[in-house]
């Protein structure tokens, strides 16, 4: 607990903790100082000037120490000059005053000075409506410019600072948060100033161009148009937004987000989607979202949307309608009980995956979670719950990942481990090579492809790092996927869990075991009782399949080839994709963006999305199509409110018990206070009014006895002569459908590539930028050559979802 | 390669300073990057970032800041007048227009045989000795001070010399 | 007078190890390492009065205590960017005795108990550089500087460090900056660099002439140096005299001169034998002193009394302009300087600079009016109590000071 400071702000008393500035304790106490450098998630700088103000603080005699006492109370003494709120801390008994002629002085001279060379932009000005220096000028301002506008600065404009993000030096007011941000948060320092004095502007000299997926956040700081995103460039005015609270659906951190939508003629009269904003959770995404998650939604609204339900007829498909389309579903899933197998993947909400399950079960069929990664079951036992929150996390706790490259597979998770680790956690990073998060690390154990099992075993037993492990108060391990297949992560997760279950690292806040999922709601279909099927190939043939959300013919050539045989296949997706084109049946599903629903992220916290758009079509949502299907076959499932769903969910499936959609909706004020008229302050991300969600129970911190048998070491192929193992990574920009929707991001997704040690390549006779052929076990592709001289000699690093399929370790020849 | 092509310097620049300030050889090792070409290339920044584990940009941002550092090639041999407030008062502004015409080319130039750049410079510590300049070149900077036209085109000869 | 700074006036090989030796050279660092505390050394600084000759004029012992104890290494600097136009004193002293700048390096080491200095020379000094590694070298060879000094536990190593070409990394925490590898801008202060400097460790950053007083004081004492000066502003002073004189240069004089003795007793009076019209005591940074009196002329230069001209000593570079200049040409050159210096990181003297720049640019062409003229005082004094360091300041002294005490010459070149 620090120690909380009296002082008093324009005459009203505050009592702050120590160590806060002046800026953010006058906005406690509901004073607004104008500020354009300062950001309350940034270290103060005290560039812009615009916060100047006047501090008086007791004076103290200085011979004795002792206050100078004045009417009983001691002394103050006001400084000749104003002083910057941002960079002095609070002091017991200091007084500000923030509003007096001479900080009224001040501001309008600091805001006169940014205008001379600032362009009148304004009309053309993505950033107008929602511009802090609009606002500021407004309220404090002068009225007239006194310079003169020949003798202006110009700079050529735009300039791209990468094809992502757009930059007007004209417009840049050199507060830095730009730089700052990459910096300080996000750890990709790629924007610097260049020159000095006012020929200055921001620079990037990555190649790519602003080499980090966190450039978005730049734009949603900047106070002025100077940075913004060519997405979203021209779009639309923000007066003309509407904004519907949603969740991100790329990755299992379950970023909050606002879909803001305007009804426009470019869109034939449609209400569409114009850009994805951050909102304010502080326990998941604090105000932040990743490049993916802010560009990556186009998939929702694309052409190739599935708009009616087909059914084939002589080899084509035709148009049909909901209740012919379903009632031959129901019929073919009915035929032989124990051929019905629901494959389903976790792109679909808690309700879409109960309403599958429960069919499944009633129906007596399989129901397969569409995934390469296992171990969820573990999670739903010694997974974190309620009070876990990585912003807490500091000396103290420790952080280990395992078999992650956590910035391509869950970039926010990324930054707050990083936040973490610098706040005094203790990191542990248990890698088979080198990643970006290593930079942070207390601890970086490597191992070799297929030694996962003893690295983890060994982290409790030997080491260093096993003592700092086991001394902490608190334990949290998130493991991936990078070099496992279905095998090698059920024996990894196996690991893990037993680690922290033998030492008492489970069922209380900020412990416990986290999966980073290759989609959205993993977590969710774990919870629900889903499983992940090794040889899904083998699962799949002859059988009656209802596939939902998940497209393993254009992903494995193997499924496909196994969906050639299975009896009958019925697709249910939002867009056209390889296997609806093989499909029986398929059924039009809508968007994420067009209902409602909840998904639980990888930290185990169920959260609300919110429709943003109308319907596409005839599309209806998964879970109301799951209750068509289930009451032609005799299973009475709810398919209308999907908050019912929900609480039939949560009466079924222990972890979710106690909760509802109005408690997911309970939301709290949280800090910093952002998002409100003060723009200036925070930035643009969103404040949340609709709910941060809440937190699963499990096993664990219900007070259930949970046993962990050992893990099995996952066996991993032995390349012979010529061949190398080749091994699945995980890459943020791949090419899944809901990725390559965004032709913005084409360039960051690139060509399917094989990282080679630069010996391995020369005995291969083959060079970087070479185009490939990688080959196994009847799968083969192209991809080009790129070296790597942190990987061991024998090693192929392999992108998954980059179009050569590859599931897990394997050995593989690569020829010119 | 910097550390390939002057193994010697570069650790004895590393050496000037502890692990946690390696970054404080930024700046020599941009000058010594600078030694040959006269200016710092894209790939001298790429080096000396992997050098001293920061950014390609934070070296550029380095380079732009700081007026001895050039990101362009011009002439080899910077003639760096100062044509400040004391030098002025001195006669300083009358002996750049003089050079200038001497050798036919204007403040920021390069004479066609891409010997010689012109530049007017900021005050150089030497306001009793106007007018003055600086050469910044191969060799790095050398003071000319008690400067006459005369004697600046007798040195420019002597340069034009050494370079044949 | 005896210099004691530029001794080399008097000794001209006095930049040799063994002749500054044989003049007394050296021994007291050996004596202060081998015989006193460091608290000890700081007093002796203390009591002689001794102030930062770089232009703030702060008590130079009183700075050395400030060194935090709780926090270690510490690190000395040595601030030898001289870039202030009409200051070339430090480059004097470290071209003449350069020896007796460093034992003051070595000393104040020893006293804040530093085991790395650092001297950080603007980039233009290269050739100083280069002759500084050497006697730091020759200093290594006689066991003077190294590991474990005349058989104490006490080490000490000197470093040059160039910059490379920007005024703004003369403040001392630009300095730091530049010195860690970065962009010169200045910090935040408080802190200031005795609790957190370079490396963010407590540092003590002197000018080349502050260090080069060490030496003589330690050896002759601290009442020796109070006989010289004033009360308030003990010792000597090295005035950097240029501009409109017969004999610019480097005058090494007790503070309390007057202006008259250093221009005409020293600097051979007025060039053309014009008449002073205006001083600038600190360089480009100054109020200019309005000469319409000639008993201004006696004003002793001292801080005190340069206060009561409304201008400052300062670095004590003076310049001297005569009446054949014109206060707008002179005003239109060092805005120029300092636009070009500032160094962009707050907004008033970023965009304040840059501003005054173009006005005093169409004035001096003669393309303004007066209502440009009342502007360019009205934008200087909006720049005044705003700004990040003190070179937005002081870029608006003489601007202000010269519209108020020679508002005639711009009136003459607007339009009417």
């Amino acid at each position: 607990m620090s120690k909380p400071i009296s002082l008093t702000i324009d005459g009203k008393q505050v009592t702050v903790p120590e160590g806060m500035n002046i800026v953010d304790a006058a906005k406690l106490a509901g004073v607004y100082i104008p500020v354009f450098c300062h950001h309350p998630k940034l270290d103060p700088v005290g560039m812009c000037r615009m916060c100047l103000v006047e501090i008086g603080r007791p004076m103290r005699d200085r011979a004795t120490g002792q206050f100078v006492m004045e009417n009983g109370a001691p002394k103050i003494q006001f400084m000749p000059k104003l002083e910057t709120a941002c960079t002095n801390k609070v002091e017991d008994g200091m007084v500000v005053v923030t509003q007096s002629e001479k900080t009224a002085e001040a501001q309008k001279a600091t805001v006169e000075f940014l205008l001379t060379s600032h362009p009148l932009d304004c009309p053309i000005c993505d950033k107008g409506g929602e511009c802090p220096l609009q606002n500021l000028t407004m309220t404090h301002g002068p009225r007239e410019s006194r310079f003169r506008l020949e003798e202006k600065m110009r700079f050529a404009k735009p300039a791209p600072l990468g094809e992502l993000i757009w930059l007007d030096r004209e417009r840049c007011i050199f507060c830095a948060r730009c730089v700052r941000f990459q910096d300080e948060i996000a750890g990709d320092a790629v924007l610097e100033f260049d020159d000095r004095a006012r020929p200055m502007n921001i620079i990037s000299v990555s190649d790519p161009g602003f080499d980090s997926i966190f450039s978005g956040n730049t734009t949603d700081i900047c106070p002025v148009g100077a940075l913004t995103t060519s997405d979203f460039r021209f779009g639309a005015r923000p007066w003309e937004l509407d904004a519907a609270p949603s969740i991100c659906a790329q990755c299992p951190v379950g970023c909050n987000t606002v879909l803001n939508t305007r009804r426009e003629a470019k869109s034939d009269g449609e209400i569409v989607v114009k850009r994805v904003m951050p909102r304010q959770n502080e326990e998941v995404n604090e105000i932040w979202l990743c490049d993916k998650g802010r560009f990556a939604y186009h998939y929702a609204e694309g052409k190739g949307r599935l708009t009616k339900p087909m059914i084939r007829k002589e080899k084509k498909l035709a148009r049909s309608s909901w209740d012919a389309a379903t009632k031959l579903a129901a019929e073919k899933f009915s035929k032989d009980k124990k051929d019905f197998v629901v494959l389903a993947s976790g792109r679909l909400s808690n309700e879409d995956l109960f309403n599958l399950k429960t069919l499944a079960d009633h129906a007596g069929g399989k129901a397969y979670l569409y995934s390469r990664m296992a171990g969820g079951e573990l999670t739903s036992l010694v997974g974190v719950s309620a009070g876990t929150d990585f912003g807490t996390m500091g000396a103290g706790t420790a952080i280990v990942v395992v078999a992650s490259d956590l910035y391509q597979e869950a970039p926010i998770w990324y930054l707050r481990v990083k936040q973490a680790a610098e706040r005094g956690a203790t990191l542990i990073v248990v890698n088979p090579r080198e990643t970006k998060l290593d930079r942070y690390a207390s601890f970086k154990v490597r191992y070799g492809y297929g030694d996962e099992v003893k690295a983890i075993h060994d982290l409790a037993k030997t080491g260093k790092e096993s003592d700092a492990l086991l001394k902490s108060g608190n334990v949290v391990i998130l493991y991936g996927s990078e070099g496992l297949g279905v095998a090698g992560s059920q024996s990894v997760a196996t690991a893990c869990a037993k680690l922290l279950n033998d030492n008492g690292f489970t069922g209380k806040p900020n412990n416990g075991l986290i999966g980073v999922w290759e989609r959205a709601n993993d977590q969710g279909a774990w919870e629900m009782g889903f499983t992940v099927e090794e040889d899904l190939a083998k699962a799949l043939k002859g059988k009656a399949v209802y596939i939902v959300g998940a497209d393993p013919v254009h992903d494995d050539p193997k499924l496909a080839k196994a969906l050639e045989s299975a009896a009958f296949v019925a697709v249910q997706d939002v867009m056209e994709t390889a296997t609806t084109e093989i499909a029986d049946v398929v059924l039009p599903a809508q968007a994420f963006t067009e209902r409602e629903g909840t998904l639980t992220s990888g930290e185990r916290r169920a959260q609300r999305f919110y429709p943003a758009v109308p319907v596409t079509g005839e599309s209806k949502p998964d879970f109301a199509i799951t209750a068509q299907i289930a009451r032609n076959m005799g299973v009475i499932l709810e398919g209308t409110s999907a908050s019912v769903v929900f609480d039939l969910l949560a009466d079924t499936v222990k972890s979710f018990e106690g909760l509802d959609y109005a408690k997911l909706a309970e939301a709290r004020e949280q800090l910093p206070v952002v998002g409100r008229s003060d723009l200036y302050y925070g930035g643009t991300t969103y404040e949340n009014k609709h709910g941060l969600g809440a937190h699963l129970s499990g096993a664990a911190t219900r007070g259930e006895k949970v046993s962990i048998p050992k893990a099995e070491k996952e066996a991993v192929p032995h390349p012979k002569d010529k061949e190398l193992l080749a091994v699945p990574i995980n890459k943020l920009y791949h090419r899944g459908t809901t990725v390559m929707t965004a032709e913005l991001l084409h360039q960051r997704i690139g060509e399917a590539s094989v990282s080679l040690h630069p010996s391995a390549a020369g005995r291969l006779g083959v060079r970087a930028g070479q185009t490939v052929t990688v080959s196994f076990n009847g799968v083969s592709g192209q991809a080009v050559v790129k070296l790597d001289e942190s990987i061991a000699e024998d090693i192929a690093l392999v992108p998954r979802s980059m179009g050569i399929a590859i599931r897990e370790p394997v050995a593989v020849k690569v020829k010119a | 390669m910097l550390s390939k092509k002057y193994p010697k310097e570069v650790k004895q620049i590393l050496s000037k300073y502890p692990p946690e300030g390696k970054r404080s050889a930024m700046m020599p090792l941009l000058f010594l990057a600078q030694r040959e070409e006269g200016y710092i290339s894209k790939a001298a920044m790429q080096d000396i970032a992997g050098l001293l584990n920061v950014t390609e940009t934070e070296v550029a941002g380095v380079v732009g800041f700081y007026t001895l550092y050039h990101e362009e090639k011009e002439g080899k041999y910077r003639i760096q007048v100062c044509a400040d407030l004391p030098c002025a008062l001195r006669g300083a502004e009358g002996f750049v227009k003089n050079l200038c015409d001497n050798l036919g080319v204007k403040v920021g130039e390069t004479t066609e045989d891409g010997l010689l750049t012109i530049e007017a410079v900021m005050c150089l510590a030497a306001c009793d000795k106007a007018p003055m300049f600086q050469t910044q070149g191969p060799e790095g900077i050398k003071y000319h001070e008690n400067m006459t036209v005369e004697k600046t085109m007798e040195l420019v000869e002597e340069l034009r010399k050494s370079a044949a | 007078m005896t210099h004691i700074l530029l001794r080399h006036r008097e000794i001209p090989e006095i930049n040799q190890l063994s002749v500054y030796q044989k003049n007394g050279g050296l021994a007291a660092f050996k004596n202060a390492v081998t015989t006193m505390k460091t608290t000890e050394v700081i007093d002796v600084v203390k009591n002689s009065g001794l102030r930062g000759r770089g232009g703030a004029g702060f008590p130079t012992g009183m700075k050395w205590s400030f060194a935090d104890n709780k926090n270690w290494p510490h690190y000395v600097v040595a601030n030898a960017d001289e870039s202030e136009p009409g200051t070339f004193k430090d480059r004097e002293i470290m071209e003449g005795n350069p020896l007796q700048f460093l034992e003051g390096v070595m000393i104040g080491s020893y006293a804040v108990g530093a085991n790395a200095a650092y001297i950080y020379l603007r980039g233009e000094f290269w050739e100083i550089a280069e002759s500084l590694d050497a006697k730091i070298a020759e200093l290594e060879e006689a066991g003077y500087l190294g590991d474990k000094l005349f058989g104490t536990e006490y080490s000490l190593r000197l470093y040059t460090h160039l910059g490379a070409g920007a005024y703004i990394c003369g403040e001392e925490s630009a300095l730091l900056e530049s010195l860690e590898g970065k962009r010169g801008q200045p910090r935040v202060r408080p802190p200031f660099p005795p609790s957190v400097g370079l490396y963010d460790k407590p540092t003590i950053i002197n000018n080349v002439e502050t260090f080069t007083n060490v030496p003589m004081i330690m050896t002759n004492g601290a009442d020796w140096y109070k006989t010289m000066g004033t009360t308030d502003a003990p010792g000597v002073k090295i005035f950097s005299l240029s501009g409109r004189v017969r004999k610019p240069g480097n005058y090494e004089l007790p503070l309390g001169t007057t202006f008259r003795d250093l221009i005409y007793t020293h600097g051979g009076g007025v060039q053309d034998s014009r008449k002073v019209r205006a001083i600038m005591p600190a360089g480009a940074s100054s109020s200019l002193i309005l000469v319409d009196d000639d008993k201004i002329l006696d004003t002793p230069m001292d801080y005190l009394e340069v206060r009561k001209l409304k201008s400052e000593l300062g670095s004590a570079s003076v310049i001297i302009v005569d009446d054949s200049v014109s206060m707008d040409w002179l005003i239109n050159k060092t805005v120029h300087f300092f636009k070009h210096e500032s160094c962009g990181k707050c907004t008033p003297c970023r965009e304040g600079t840059y501003w005054m720049a173009r006005l005093t640019e169409r004035i001096h062409d003669g393309r303004a009016v007066k209502a440009d003229v009342d502007l360019l005082l009205n934008v200087a004094k909006q720049m005044q109590g705003k700004c990040l360091c003190a070179l937005g300041e002081f870029s608006t002294m003489a601007v202000v000071s010269s519209l108020e005490r020679f508002r005639e010459d711009f009136d003459n070149a607007v339009k009417a």
